[in-house]
């Protein structure tokens, strides 16, 4: 299979996810702000109260408003991601209805008034038919935002053509992101084809201009019903899927298509991927049953959701104290160890530590003003960076914030010269990178673990083959299958799959 | 019958019209004459009820407007705006038609009526079809007269209807309206600033002055009897420019 056949694969369920979030929260947004904008354009004061607050939600990034919903919704998947992007889609349409109906000549709403029709007539013969060219262009304006940032739903938990994006950048496969991108560009432009098509034929009376549009309409909503939505019920009679979760990283990419092969493959169980979790929203869907399982780190975890409590430093002592409070305040299960850490650590390119004589952490403190640090988008908000300066005295000439993916380039290009780092990341070796020891242990543990949602751990079936997986994958085996996908291009998939093989092939090897 | 009682309308501090009471008598065309800002437009549109009275009373056919709903009662009164104000998404027909729609009449009766109109105020028939954007200034106003005759009404309102046209289509518009009222018998207020027009069109006209009716009476009754200096010499500027004419028309 070709890279591009590899991604057309994905295109029925990722466009049909895609249609279905934009066509429901067009439809929604165009419902609420059409009246509200009638009413606004009616009272002043409701006027700069209703713009005003639409346009407080438009300042607000749309990955962080589809991340506000999942706490407030409490719950992941389509819910927060429709009405986040309903929300997105009512200022420009809000907007123009206001305009619309306030551009319209005194003259005329006089003449309608003294002719002698009532406020509804009025409404319904002159006001929106003269505005509506205007309600219109806001409706074009929200439609093609609103297909931009919907890719951002998949975060949050909904499929869309976003997930081509996410998984492409994680996974730095650039047909992917490419993919995604002309997908989404493509459907805003049809989009707004059809609308404006719709409209200027209904208004100069265009008639295949119109049958044109309507056709492209009906097209689209069939699309929307149809795409990616077969097959949902099959073999589900027995058992619901079991819904396993990841997070948008190489390493949670291979997992959790090694689970899902795990679970899947030779058994009884039905599962399903939920893929691009955020690290929070992942652990809130898993507490409230809403996935199944998935693999998180012990140090994240305790950070999450202990936090006041300062983090036992043994790896021990930490995994049993976080079992315990997991399992008491959320009815989570900590099902298998896998038996790798995915640390943060520094590390910094292996020639100049060498030159510089740089071991440890402690040996940086006299460089550090002279060097660039780098970190992924959460470090420098962790409690581990005040942390570490503090231990190790370190003042860096400038910190960047950058994507985990660029980080890595950016450290052997020279970009930066220290960045935040994972233990188990193949380009450490690929990139020829040093890890700087951390006597201070500053840095927590991070084991590997597997999570179970209060339901999950009540089967008892998936908590024995989970438990399987105790101690299977080393911090090595890890780093290798991290290396075939972002070194040597092989998909999530095919890791996966090559994982399961390899530990299916020592567990029958070992138990025979 | 249009009669007004005791009509006074004050915005805040501002008075627009004061304590004005006027007859008007069926079928005849009384023209309101004053320089703009005298309460004349107001004094309109208080008795179609677009402005509602601060004091007073407005009888048509000696019962009180105020118990006839606002909308029921404009669709009984034609209505020519100053600015015209035709529906621009709308076609000629449609917005001649737009009364007897709002009224329920059937289509067929609305599309004989629409016709009929067309003939009565001189526009081609062809034009129905049209857009108002389409159509001269003149034949904007024709529409305008024709979409306020629509529903029959006994009564019509007419606001600077002439105001904006050259004089030729304003004279032309002018002798084709006295003709559809003498022959329909439409009691008419006409409200212009244009004194040759009052003198004109008017059976009678009323001279209002910063809200205050001033003096009511036949055109011939103003220009022998005025009642005081204002009226004296609004009545100047026709007569002088009467003269000039006659002057030029000696020397010819």
């Amino acid at each position: 299979m070709t890279p591009f056949q590899e991604q057309l694969q994905n295109l029925p369920a990722y466009l049909g996810g895609h249609l279905r979030l934009v066509l429901v929260s067009l439809t929604a947004g165009t419902l609420v702000s059409v009246p509200l904008g009638i009413l606004a354009s009616r009272h002043a004061r409701l006027e700069s109260l209703v713009v005003g607050t639409a346009g407080i939600i438009q300042t607000i990034p749309g990955l962080a408003l589809l991340a506000i919903m999942v706490p407030l919704l409490n719950r992941i998947g389509t819910a927060p991601a429709l009405l986040a992007l309903t929300l997105y889609s009512l200022l420009p349409i809000l907007r123009n209805t206001v305009v619309g109906i306030g551009e319209i000549d005194d003259n005329i709403l006089e003449a309608g008034r003294g002719l002698g029709m009532s406020d509804g007539q009025l409404l319904r013969m002159v006001q929106l038919p003269l505005a509506l060219p205007v309600i219109v262009a806001g409706l074009r304006t929200s439609t093609v935002w609103v297909v931009g940032i919907a890719t951002l739903s998949t975060p949050v938990g909904a499929t869309s053509l976003g997930n081509y994006i996410f998984s492409g950048l994680q996974t730095r496969n650039n047909t992917a992101i490419l993919f995604g991108c002309v997908a989404a560009a493509a459907l805003a432009l049809v989009l707004d084809a059809i609308i404006h098509g719709g409209e200027t034929g209904l208004r100069e009376g265009k008639k295949w201009r119109t049958g044109f549009a309507a056709a492209g309409g009906v097209a689209v909503i069939v699309l929307a019903l149809l795409l990616g939505t077969g097959g949902a019920g099959q073999g589900a009679e027995n058992r619901a899927a079991l819904r396993i979760g990841g997070k948008p990283f190489t390493e949670q990419y291979i997992l959790m298509n090694f689970l899902s092969d795990w679970m899947g493959r030779e058994n009884t169980f039905d599962t399903r991927q939920v893929t691009n979790l955020g690290s929070t929203v992942a652990f809130d869907a898993l507490r409230q049953n809403q996935i199944d399982l998935y693999v998180d780190y012990t140090g994240t975890l305790w950070n999450m959701e202990v936090k006041n409590t300062a983090m036992p430093t043994d790896p021990d002592s930490l995994l049993r104290r976080l079992s315990q409070i997991l399992q008491r305040r959320y009815g989570v299960t900590i099902g298998a160890t896998l038996g790798f850490e995915n640390a943060y650590c520094l590390a910094m390119r292996s020639a100049q530590a060498r030159t510089l004589g740089v071991e440890s952490i402690r040996d940086l403190s006299r460089y550090a003003p002279d060097l660039v640090m780098g970190g992924d988008v959460e470090f420098f908000g962790r409690p581990e960076w005040p942390r570490l300066k503090n231990t190790y005295h370190l003042r860096f000439r400038a910190t960047r914030t950058m994507d985990a993916v660029l980080m890595y380039a950016a450290v052997r290009d020279g970009q930066v010269d220290v960045i935040s780092a994972y233990t188990t990341d193949g380009r450490i070796a690929a990139f020829d990178l040093k890890i700087l020891r951390d006597p201070g242990q500053v840095f927590p543990p991070y084991d590997a673990v597997v999570l179970l949602s209060p339901e999950a751990a009540r089967d008892s079936a998936v908590v024995r083959r989970v438990r399987q997986l105790n101690h299977t994958i080393d911090a090595d085996l890890m780093r290798r299958m991290n290396m075939r996908v972002d070194q040597e291009r092989e998909s999530p998939e095919q890791a996966g799959g090559e994982l399961y093989r390899r530990i299916l092939g020592e567990s029958t090897a070992g138990g025979s | 019958m249009i009669t007004l009682r005791n009509l006074t309308k004050t915005y805040g501090d501002t008075v627009a019209v004061r304590d004005l009471s006027l007859d008007v008598r069926a079928g005849e065309l009384l023209v309101l004459l004053g320089t703009s800002g005298c309460g004349k437009t107001t004094t309109l549109k208080m008795i179609n009820r677009l402005v509602e009275p601060t004091a007073g009373t407005v009888l048509i056919d000696g019962r009180p407007h105020a118990a006839v709903a606002p909308v029921e009662l404009r669709r009984s009164i034609g209505y020519v705006f100053q600015g015209i104000g035709l529906f621009p998404h709308m076609t000629v027909g449609e917005n001649i038609g737009i009364v007897p729609r709002l009224k329920g009449w059937e289509p067929a009766r609305r599309t004989r009526r629409i016709e009929e109109l067309l003939r009565l105020v001189n526009l081609p028939a062809a034009s129905k079809d049209r857009k108002p954007a389409a159509l001269s200034g003149g034949q904007q106003q024709r529409v305008g007269v024709a979409r306020a005759l629509a529903a029959e009404p006994a009564m019509m309102l007419m606001d600077e209807p002439f105001g904006a046209l050259d004089p030729l289509t304003r004279a032309a518009l002018q002798e084709e309206y006295q003709a559809i009222r003498t022959r329909l018998n439409i009691t008419t207020i006409f409200v212009t600033h244009d004194m040759t027009e009052a003198l004109l069109l008017g059976d009678r006209i009323a001279v209002m002055d910063e809200g205050r009716l001033i003096q009511t009476g036949t055109p011939r009754e103003l220009l022998t009897d005025p009642t005081n200096a204002y009226v004296e010499r609004l009545m100047t500027t026709p007569r002088t420019q009467a003269e000039q004419l006659d002057r030029l028309m000696g020397k010819a």
